[in-house]
């Protein structure tokens, strides 16, 4: 049942049916009762409390059952700088000293005491449009503020949904475009339905004098702007802000809740999450349910809330499924399940067979050290290079990029790498084994999971020979040999 | 405030036409026709000449002034012409707080403490046609708002924190010889709200509105110089009493085009 829509019951059932029915919920509400709010009682009823804000990617406490109340916001902004990217920094403005700005969670009824306080330091007046407020400029005119100021504010919520709220000082274009913006939850009456893990992601395009990757403190660039075309597509405020440590979380078996926005200021966002199906997405944030949803559009300024059951564990992207975006200006964000895997729902690699187009097939090969003899070797080291480019184009391109420049903030480039090139035995390992963990790479830091990949040392040698022989490396030499070694030291 | 009401500061100015030498420490600036941002496009502004400060106002200078002028002092000011934190800078009446610069800009001023500061000296505070007249030229031209160099330079100086604790006359002249207009404070004019940006600027494009919208592409001559705009935005945000960390204040003088000339009283 559509937790927004709180229909009452309407039927005329037979009375037979009715107590049939009352006895059944007798039974079965207290426990459902307590598995949904037992939350609620860390939220007495109260006439009046200071609301609960939390950074990025965290949400506040649900609401649950709790009455309707005056809720006390102080929210503080502030105009700093913060990084972009590795070595590419940003003067954002942000509401609480985060892109997104803090998460508000409220519920029908509530009336909002807003305090919108301009730090003394700031350079610039701002003010707050919640798309949640009915009422002029959704705030905005009520909290005009100037350095070294507060202003206070009220409005009553509502409606309930997922909110985008805003700075709408001039230029209002530019305001957004340095981060000020953030989500207010409205949840109805009696709570969203408990769920094991909740997020805050808000999307946001930013606009840099200096193009993608271009290192140190970079200005806003207005003609970008008004021509939309973003240097950075980034989930909460940075690319990397939701990779390796930053990475969500969540168990096999848990449903998780993503809370997610898109500040814009100029594009619309289609969420995906690779490799899972939404079960459920509020569309839009609001009253809508939508069920087994691949990708949904938010609009700039809007919102979703997409819940699903992860079932298996890996890692799970995030992306705006305009794939540039992600791949190519930082919208890109990890959700990390752990757990035990279930062959059922995915098995995973079962096997690797020839194929021959006409033909029978003649033999089903294990993915193990015996392709290396079942297939003949590359024998002179420029075959192997070339062999190799073969396996590098299905197995490592779409991590470490067609000129293996890998992706900031996530996957370390291979071009020129001073890990690959200190050590051929460790690059031979991380093929064979995998790499988990913070590693440094040409002076940046990583700490992404690369799985073991199932190739033989015959392709292992070809595709290292490749990369050592690309992209500025250092030329060595790889041999099925050398692999063997590494792989039977490791036995 | 808006149009109408500007008229009637104009007899304000009047009473400082009689002044004709050229002050010490000020630059002449000769007046002239320009397009201000707002308005709509072949709505030019005009100025006439006048003299500026070369410099804002330094703490130095305000000790001096609220020296002479008891009235004006921390301890002692009007809570209707100051808010609280009115020279939250200073350890005392006269005295500034370790770690503050003599040489920089006073700040947390109010506009009324301002307008008395020049009054007192002969002087009032400029008009925004007059602030923005000036300011809009750089080194070299006196209309610099077309070079890409210009608008940057001003954003940087956004970008930069804590511009208020540096002292006067760091940046460079600009073609009148005034220094600091852009670069190290906001500053008051004397008629700051009559340009306005209410709290809710977008639904200042209204037709029926003949005021200036900061955000609305309607209003403005120039959408790219959005550097004038938070400005325009800043000054829309304050209130006479307010007294701000990065809000500072210089003077300037009206001087007749020509020296005899009567004096025509609108």
């Amino acid at each position: 049942m559509n937790p927004f829509i709180q229909n009452k019951f309407r039927g005329r059932p037979y009375k037979l049916l009715v107590y049939g029915f009352i006895i059944l919920f007798a039974f079965s509400c207290e426990k459902k009762e307590k598995e949904a709010y037992a939350y609620t009682a860390k939220t007495p009823d109260l006439k009046e409390t200071k609301a609960e804000l939390t950074s990025p990617p965290r949400v506040p406490e649900p609401v649950g059952k709790r009455r309707a109340r005056k809720l006390i916001v102080e929210m503080e902004i502030l105009e700093e700088e913060g990084e972009m990217a590795d070595g590419v920094s940003y003067v954002y403005w942000t509401f609480g000293g985060t892109v997104p700005g803090s998460f508000i969670r409220t519920r029908v009824g509530d009336e909002v005491e807003f305090h919108l306080k301009n730090h003394p330091d700031n350079k610039l007046p701002h003010n707050i449009d919640l798309h949640a407020v009915t009422g002029p400029g959704g705030g905005a005119e009520s909290s005009f503020v100037a350095p070294g100021h507060e202003k206070v504010f009220s409005f009553k919520v509502l409606n309930p949904g997922l909110y985008v709220y805003h700075c709408a000082t001039a230029p209002v274009g530019m305001h957004i475009a340095n981060g000020m913006y953030g989500l207010i939850l409205v949840e109805p009456e009696g709570g969203l339905p408990l769920v094991d893990k909740e997020y805050y992601v808000m999307q946001g395009d930013f606009y840099t004098k200096g193009k993608n990757g271009e290192k140190g403190l970079q200005a806003f660039d207005m003609r970008k702007a008004v021509d939309e075309r973003p240097d950075y597509v980034v989930f909460n405020g940075k690319v990397g802000a939701l990779t390796g440590d930053n990475a969500i979380t969540a168990n096999v078996g848990e449903t998780v809740r993503i809370y997610m926005g898109n500040g814009g200021p100029n594009l619309v966002s289609s969420f995906h999450v690779i490799g899972e199906i939404f079960d459920k997405v509020y569309a839009e944030g609001g009253s809508l349910e939508n069920e087994n949803v691949q990708t949904t559009l938010i609009p700039a300024g809007g919102a979703a809330i997409v819940e699903f059951r992860v079932e298996v564990p890996g890692s799970f992207v995030l992306v705006d499924h305009s794939i540039f975006r992600a791949f190519n200006k930082g919208a890109l964000g990890m959700l990390n399940v752990q757990g035990e895997g279930n062959k059922t729902i995915y098995s995973g690699e079962l096997r690797e067979e020839t194929y021959q187009p006409g033909e029978k097939k003649t033999r089903s090969v294990p993915a193990t050290e015996e392709i290396a003899e079942l297939r003949a070797p590359a024998r002179s080291p420029e075959e192997r290079v070339n062999a190799g480019k073969q396996v590098y184009m299905q197995t490592c391109f779409a991590c470490h990029q067609a000129e293996g420049q890998g992706i900031p903030g996530a996957f370390p480039p291979l071009a020129k790498s001073d890990f690959l090139n200190a050590d051929v035995n460790r690059a031979i390992d991380v093929v064979l084994s995998g790499l988990t963990g913070e590693i440094t790479v040409n002076g940046e830091k990583y700490n992404s999971i690369m799985t073991p990949q199932n190739l033989s040392d015959d392709e292992i040698a070809n595709v290292l020979a490749y990369i050592y022989n690309s992209w500025g490396n250092s030329k060595k030499n790889v041999t099925p040999a050398m692999v063997t070694k590494v792989r039977n030291k490791k036995l | 405030m808006n149009a109408i009401t500007f008229r009637f500061l104009i007899p304000l100015f009047a009473v400082n036409w009689f002044c004709h030498a050229q002050s010490e420490g000020m630059a002449f600036v000769k007046g002239g026709s320009y397009l201000p941002l707002y308005g709509s496009k072949g709505t030019v502004a005009e100025v006439e000449n006048f003299e500026m400060d070369v410099h804002p106002v330094t703490n130095a200078d305000f000790i001096a002034f609220v020296t002479q002028y008891p009235q004006w002092r921390k301890s002692a000011v009007k809570k209707l012409f100051a808010e609280d934190n009115y020279l939250y800078h200073w350890k005392n009446d006269l005295e500034i707080k370790d770690g503050e610069h003599l040489k920089s800009p006073v700040t947390y001023v109010s506009w009324f403490a301002a307008k008395a500061y020049c009054e007192c000296r002969g002087k009032r505070l400029p008009t925004v046609d007059e602030w923005e007249y000036v300011a809009m030229a750089d080194e070299k031209l006196p209309d610099a708002r077309i070079k890409a160099s210009y608008n940057q330079q001003i954003l940087a100086w956004y970008e930069t924190p804590k511009t208020h604790k540096n002292t006067i006359g760091k940046t460079p002249k600009n073609y009148w010889g005034v220094y600091d207009l852009h670069g190290l404070v906001w500053e008051w004019t004397l008629d700051f709200n009559s340009v306005l940006i209410s709290g809710e600027s977008r639904k200042d494009s209204g037709k029926d509105s003949n005021l200036f919208c900061g955000s609305a592409a309607i209003g403005a001559t120039d959408l790219m110089n959005y550097a004038a705009f938070m400005r325009y935005a800043f000054r829309g945000s304050v209130k006479a009493r307010y007294t701000i960390k990065n809000l500072g204040f210089r003077c300037v003088r009206s001087r007749k085009n020509t020296e005899n000339k009567p004096i025509k009283l609108p």
